[in-house]
């Protein structure tokens, strides 16, 4: 038996405990509840949970790219918001067609975002606080917009929303998870397949070091900043579609479930290491951890925080203890 | 056989910051296939000089040419560019990347856009076989040694068809296996026909592996020398720079005491100083000698508890004592003036008056404060003792001379009535007038009792202090010289530049 465990640990590298731990997680925590639940061990469960969770995972790769550099991004939930109020606002009160909306949303929050990114690198100020900053502009901005909830009815928005994408066996998704999909696959490209990919995890391993090997340190930061923001506008896009409203209470603190998803997902704080399959998994965690107290019924839906709190804690904890082994 | 042309010459090369002139008419040349040694003190401009080269910083003045080409390089980017790589003390390299990724990060060979891992792994491989190194490339950088480390960085350095490569203090972390390693590795290149520019405090190593070396002192060219042909000893005279013959011989002499006050039994710390034993007699002067970043500071700091020891024990006055913090040294009456009085010790803005008190009343503990007619006893005799000028205890320190604060130092320490007094580079920077009242002080301190550790870069002083002496080279307590006739700053120079061996 442990002969059987070191053989594994020589032959898996460190770098990918930390997403198999999550990975295994996800899986006890789905045959768990396919055992006590009836009706939950289907397919269906889990793209449910996607479906509910698309805009979350598309802001949490934008977290991701942050993350890795050793940065962290605060004002993803209030960009969500503000761009679901800029589309709701702009197709209710000038009538705007939702093909000038959302790229027009996009531009604004990758916009944000390169600001952001800009000043962090330019002033050499915390990321904590300039995109604290960015978090109370694009919040304050929703209010400036309209203080109430603006239902969206949009005949191209309620279609989206309510368009199932079958796939086999009679299971289906939402096109936003075919979106958020798409996101996904192109963000883990860039990753691992180009330059900038790889001058992130240099930037997030040592940032002095990345300088003197030469690489576009400054163009990287403010590039994952950028990035943060146009996923975060996405996202926006995405929950509208889910809400059919623009709203300014919409997505409070989101951030914080994104970096909850994408620290659970295995990525160090510290930045430099980490994958975006682990993000998808942490996503798919803390959907989970919903969906199951939904199946126990009797359980209030805060409790959902108090598992997501736990779990964090856990997985700190792991990150300190693989990182203090590694040195 | 004609030497080569140089690939490599700068010539005339000025250089201001600030206030101070770093380099000043430096040339320097690297032939093809040769280990070119540079040498001088801290501060004698070897930085400055690899900086301007490889484009960190401009130059004011002179020229440099490469291949023939006049060249001005504006950042470390462009020189890598154009052939000169520089591997740098610390490995700067990101130990959460593959092996692969350190060598080529930044110009990843890519097919069609993308990066084309296989044949990244591959050239990687290639390249570390080039050093004689068999690595799994994929692996994380962090899973290998310091040394390891260092030869990625070496591979990383020479992918970019590099012509002359500049290795700063490569071997400050290296253990001798490692340093040997390393210096195969070295050849190799050599052989090549790559110009190795190499920096080192470690005389040993210089000698092993260069071919010529430039000597820099003050920002100031000594010369070019063949290393076969100049011997440890002049070196180390022309780095410090005194002529052998004109060191005039002045004299402490060599002295029996009786108690001892403090005794160190193999001290140390790894990386700072290996451990030493050294033994310190009430109204003894022990003078430590060594070229900078011997490991002088360092085992003034470990006496003083500044650093924690890694091995070893210390007794004053025979009961063995712990001296975690520089509080529980001065308990035991030990004091410690550091050599830069402008960021340790004196607070610019408050009186002269102020800043004598101040250790006096830390140890008394802010609840009990100093009363004002014993503050202005004290410090009133300590201005006439030390000859503090002006003479006004209410006069703020940043409107005196360098001297008259150095000496404002030493009345704060010597308030307190320490046993043993640590004097880390005292006169460094003032006039001579306040030099020789800073070394009479030490000597009526002495006689009248006190224990002194003197550390000076000028051998003369030590001499003219000591009792003893204490030689330091490579971070090593490598001798023990009573203070008699047969001591002369020759000696010294001999002792340091042999690391001991001859006596």
């Amino acid at each position: 038996m442990t002969t059987a465990a070191l053989d594994l640990s020589r032959r898996i590298p460190a770098k990918y405990v930390p997403v198999l731990v999550t990975g295994c997680l996800f899986v006890a925590m789905f045959v768990v509840g396919g055992i006590r639940y009836e009706g939950f061990a289907s397919g269906q469960v889990i793209l449910n949970v996607f479906v509910d969770n698309a805009f979350l995972l598309v802001v949490a790769v934008g977290m991701t790219f942050v993350i890795l550099t050793g940065g962290i991004d605060l004002s993803v939930g209030s960009v969500v918001a503000l761009s679901t109020m800029i589309s709701a606002s702009l197709m209710k009160g000038p009538g705007w067609p939702p093909y000038l909306v959302i790229p027009l949303v996009l531009v604004i929050g990758s916009v944000l975002g390169m600001v952001m990114g800009y000043i962090i690198h330019a002033f050499d100020i915390q990321p904590f606080i300039v995109t604290l900053a960015g978090m109370f502009l694009a919040r304050g901005l929703c209010y400036t917009i309209g203080t109430d909830s603006i239902p969206i009815e949009d005949a191209t928005f309620t279609a989206f929303a309510q368009t199932k994408v079958n796939l086999f066996a009679g299971m289906w998704v939402s096109p936003s998870v075919v979106i958020a999909a798409v996101v996904v696959l192109v963000a883990a490209y860039v990753l691992h397949y180009t330059r900038l990919g790889r001058a992130v995890y240099a930037t997030g391993g040592s940032e002095q070091s990345a300088l003197l090997m030469g690489l576009p340190v400054a163009r990287t930061k403010i590039t994952v900043y950028t990035v943060s923001g146009f996923c975060s506008a996405l996202g926006g896009v995405l929950l509208s579609f889910y809400m059919l409203s623009g709203y300014g209470l919409h997505a409070v603190g989101m951030e914080l479930d994104a970096i909850a998803a994408v620290v659970i997902g295995g990525t160090l704080l510290t930045g430099g290491s980490g994958f975006l399959l682990g993000t998808v998994l942490g996503v798919l965690v803390l959907g989970l951890i919903q969906t199951v107290i939904s199946f126990e019924g009797t359980l209030s839906s805060w409790w959902t925080k108090i598992f997501i709190g736990l779990l964090l804690f856990v997985f700190i904890l792991l990150q300190r203890l693989f990182s203090a082994r590694r040195t | 056989m004609p030497p080569p042309a140089p690939i490599l010459r700068m010539s005339g090369i000025g250089k201001q910051f600030p206030g101070v002139k770093a380099l000043d008419g430096v040339d320097l040349r690297l032939l093809p296939g040769e280990v070119h040694a540079l040498m001088g003190e801290n501060g004698a401009g070897k930085s400055t000089l690899i900086k301007v080269l490889t484009g960190v910083h401009p130059i004011d003045a002179g020229t440099i040419e490469l291949d023939g080409r006049a060249v001005a390089f504006t950042s470390p980017l462009e020189a890598q560019q154009a052939g000169i790589s520089t591997v740098y003390q610390e490995v700067n390299l990101c130990t959460n990347l593959s092996v692969a990724e350190n060598i080529f990060v930044g110009r990843e060979p890519r097919r069609r856009g993308r990066i084309d891992w296989p044949r990244m792994r591959a050239r990687a491989v290639e390249l570390l076989a080039r050093l004689d190194l068999r690595l799994d490339v994929s692996a994380p950088l962090s899973a290998y040694s310091l040394a390891v480390q260092q030869m990625v960085a070496i591979a990383r350095a020479i992918d970019i068809d590099a012509k002359v490569l500049i290795l700063d203090e490569p071997t400050s972390s290296l253990d001798a296996g490692e340093v040997e390693q390393l210096f195969q590795v070295m050849r190799n290149l050599k052989e090549e026909g790559i110009a190795i520019l190499f920096v080192s405090h470690f005389l040993d190593q210089v000698y092993e592996i260069s071919d010529r070396m430039t000597i820099l002192r003050n920002g100031r060219l000594v010369g070019e020398y063949l290393t076969r042909e100049l011997p440890q000893v002049e070196l180390v005279a022309k780095m410090i720079g005194q002529e052998l013959a004109a060191l005039e011989k002045l004299h402490g002499e060599a002295k029996e005491f009786g108690s001892p006050l403090v005794e160190a039994r193999g001290l140390g710390r790894a990386g700072a100083i290996e451990p030493f034993s050294l033994t310190i007699h009430e109204g003894e002067v022990v003078g430590l000698a060594g070229l900078l970043g011997s490991g002088r500071t360092e085992i003034a700091r470990l006496l003083f508890g500044a650093d924690h020891a890694g091995t070893g024990e210390v007794a004053v006055g025979g009961t063995p004592v712990s001296l975690r913090t520089p509080r529980a040294a001065m308990n035991h009456k030990i004091a410690f003036c550091s050599e830069n009085r402008k960021s340790d010790g004196l607070i610019p803005d408050l009186t002269v008056r102020e800043n004598i008190v101040l250790a006096l009343q830390a140890t008394r503990g802010w609840t009990r404060p100093v009363p004002r007619e014993q503050q202005d006893e004290l410090v009133g005799r300590y201005v006439a003792a030390l000859k503090i000028n002006p003479a006004d205890p209410e006069r703020l320190v940043r409107d005196l001379s360098g001297g008259n604060q150095q000496k404002v130092v030493l009345a704060r320490w010597l308030i307190l009535e320490p046993r043993l007094l640590i004097l880390d580079e005292p006169t460094r920077g003032i006039d001579v007038g306040a030099k020789t009242e800073i070394q009479r002080l030490v000597t009526q301190l002495s006689d009248g009792g006190m224990a002194v550790l003197f550390i000076s870069a000028e051998l003369e002083e030590v001499l003219r202090l000591s009792h003893k002496v204490e030689v330091l080279r490579d971070r090593r307590l490598v001798a023990e010289l009573p203070n008699d006739d047969d001591l002369t700053s020759d000696v010294l120079m001999e002792t340091i530049a042999s690391g001991g061996r001859a006596s």
